[in-house]
């Protein structure tokens, strides 16, 4: 957090140093930024609103009492019902946690042999994971159920965590970083008598972290914001994951009013951990996509 | 190392040729288990989870499957009904992605580049606080951001923008933006707009940064007068590999899209298919009528308009070595 500020007041000497066309992109820049977060503070205002507030009319953007009721009123709310909000978020947790410790660690180990080892197959399985680039799970739901149905793994976390963990983005991300790394020091420490496991464990995975930060933070957005293993996969109500049950909140919204505040407290709760990662680690970010191109 | 066993081939005989080159690759194959089993996770989970379900879409698209009684093999009968007798796919699916598609896909990702190159244009120090405000709406789940959308676009006077736009006197009485058939295309193309600067955008702009500056120098000297000429002549050439992983991004992006229509309007299919895309027609047949097969010939139609949309995208930036 610290360098943010150091940024900001770096950011703001070097506005005195602008062009005129600079400063006509900062200005345009700055409000269609402000127009882009627009529907993100009002979520965040929406959900600290007390009930009073939120029907209003004209209806209003800041809260001007912000409470943390909506939350609150959330977990009382659920408590009669048969699942309790904190079960869909406890599945929530351990599913997304599941998924971004799996997909990073088999996503780094199968770029790096595919990146610096040459065995047979390698091309096609590149190839493979190039075309899959192109690939949408939305397009092939109903086969994805019968696979997933076949393994007999519907209603158990299994079924949340394994389609979502292979990612042929990060692989491919990965690769290409990989690439970046230069054979010669792989060799040497070949010659000085390291084994592959040891080469990849301590010169390969710290140098390309920032891959597999990227990769951890794709592979986290798309768990913690997925209905479909959900909606798909899972039967049982206390396995679902809070994505799903926000949409049962929002279903009906127009007519249903009550949970317009629940609803957007959990909106909320679904965008900040997404939010605070990749805060956190977006230089990395940056880095990897240098590389990403398809050459 | 393969290729050192492979030159030690005795006569040059064309069986014998072969035999060995098998053995060699056997061999190799042997010299790199390690590699295998590196490999092994990721591919086991691929071909269950991608490449399997794939090939059943293929095979499934050939049958005639209620989800109770097995399949049974109809031959191209399904992509006879669908190119000759569905009326809602000719009418709406294909015209509304078509549509769609135009608009998010091509002008999205010009406007991801224009935006990635404005932000490299600004002083480096403030460029991250620009990429955050562009990219954290990517961040947002489709599905709970459809509590915002429906407050927004609300249909009476409490929504914000018939409120706002009534205030104004634009309009004299609340639109039903979402439920509208007149409207509701257009919301949901500024919605998916408006979360559309994700991998791919980032990946552009990390590419316009990498750039070599000596390039620039170079092309001043060669006569090259403004920055437009710059973009065209330096710019895009220099980042070709980053423009079509973006441009990939860009096209899956826009062709998976459907789930938006359903969180907007509240109904699959939309009131009078007005935001009837291709998936919301797999939907449809796979999930409500459950004509799996059927469904699965459109899920593959739609495979092979997003493969060779991407071969195009391959054609325009790809490099002359794939």
């Amino acid at each position: 957090m610290r360098d943010w500020a150091y940024n900001l007041k770096k950011g703001f000497r070097s506005l005195r140093r602008m062009t005129t066309f600079q400063w006509i992109l900062f200005v345009a820049m700055t409000l269609l930024a402000a127009f882009m977060l627009l529907p993100i503070v009002y979520l965040v205002n929406h959900a600290l609103k007390p009930f009073n507030e939120l029907f209003l009319y004209p209806p209003t953007f800041i809260a001007k009492q912000p409470t943390l009721q909506n939350f609150t009123d959330l977990i009382v709310v659920t408590q009669s019902s048969a699942v309790p909000v904190t079960r869909y978020l406890f599945n929530s947790i351990v599913m997304s946690v599941l998924v971004f410790f799996t997909s990073c660690l088999i996503s780094v180990l199968c770029a790096y042999p595919l990146s610096k080892h040459k065995f047979p197959g390698r091309g096609i399985i590149f190839s493979g994971i190039i075309i899959s680039l192109m690939f949408a799970p939305e397009m092939v739901g109903i086969p994805r159920y019968f696979v997933i149905s076949n393994l007999g793994i519907i209603n158990t976390y299994w079924g949340h965590v394994l389609p979502l963990v292979a990612m042929p983005v990060g692989v491919f991300l990965m690769k290409q970083f990989i690439d970046q790394i230069p054979d010669e020091l792989l060799e040497a420490a070949k010659v000085e008598g390291a084994k592959e496991l040891r080469i990849f464990a301590k010169i390969v995975v710290p140098l390309c972290m920032p891959a597999v930060a990227t990769t951890a933070i794709l592979s986290f957005q798309t768990a913690w914001s997925s209905d479909e293993t959900s909606t798909l996969f899972m039967e049982d109500e206390t396995m679902k994951t809070l994505p799903f049950f926000v949409n049962t909140l929002t279903n009906n919204l127009s007519n249903n009013v009550a949970n317009q505040g629940a609803a957007a407290a959990v909106a909320l709760l679904l965008f900040l951990p997404n939010f605070i990662i990749f805060l956190a680690m977006q230089k990395k970010v940056i880095t990897t996509m240098m590389h990403s191109g398809i050459k | 190392m393969s290729q050192e066993l492979v030159t030690t081939a005795g006569p040059p005989r064309a069986t014998r040729r072969k035999k060995l080159a098998i053995a060699s690759t056997l061999t190799s194959m042997r010299k790199n288990w390690l590699s295998y089993v590196f490999i092994a996770p990721f591919l086991i989970t691929f071909l269950l989870f991608i490449v399997i379900p794939t090939i059943a879409a293929i095979i499934l698209s050939l049958t005639y499957f209620n989800a109770i009684e097995p399949p049974k093999f109809v031959g191209w009968l399904n992509y006879q009904n669908l190119l000759t007798q569905d009326m809602v796919f000719w009418k709406y699916a294909i015209p509304n992605t078509f549509k769609f598609a135009i608009i998010v896909g091509p002008l999205g990702y010009m406007a991801a580049f224009m935006l990635a190159w404005f932000i490299t244009q600004l002083p480096a120090r403030i460029r991250v606080f620009y990429t955050l405000a562009l990219y954290s709406p990517s961040m947002t789940a489709g599905v709970a951001m459809s509590v915002v959308w429906l407050i927004f676009f609300s249909g009476d006077r409490l929504g914000y923008l018939n409120s706002f736009l009534l205030e104004l006197g634009i309009i004299s009485e609340p639109v039903l933006w979402t439920q509208d058939p007149k409207y509701l295309m257009t919301v949901m193309i500024l919605v998916t707009l408006w979360s559309s600067m994700g991998v791919g955008f980032l990946a552009l702009l990390a590419g316009l940064q990498n750039v070599d500056t000596q390039l620039y120098e170079a092309g001043r000297i060669d006569g090259i007068r403004n920055r437009l000429q710059e973009i065209w002549y330096i710019t895009i050439p220099a980042m070709k590999p980053q423009m079509l992983f973006g441009a990939v991004m860009a096209v899956v992006g826009t062709l998976k899209a459907g789930s938006i229509s359903t969180q907007l309007s509240g109904s699959n299919p939309s009131p009078q298919y007005s935001g009837h895309l291709l998936i919301n027609h797999i939907d449809d047949y796979g999930f409500i009528r459950y004509e799996m097969g059927y469904a699965s010939t459109i899920s593959v139609l739609l495979l092979v308009m997003t493969y060779i949309v991407s071969r195009i995208c391959w054609k325009l930036f790809g490099s002359k070595e794939e």
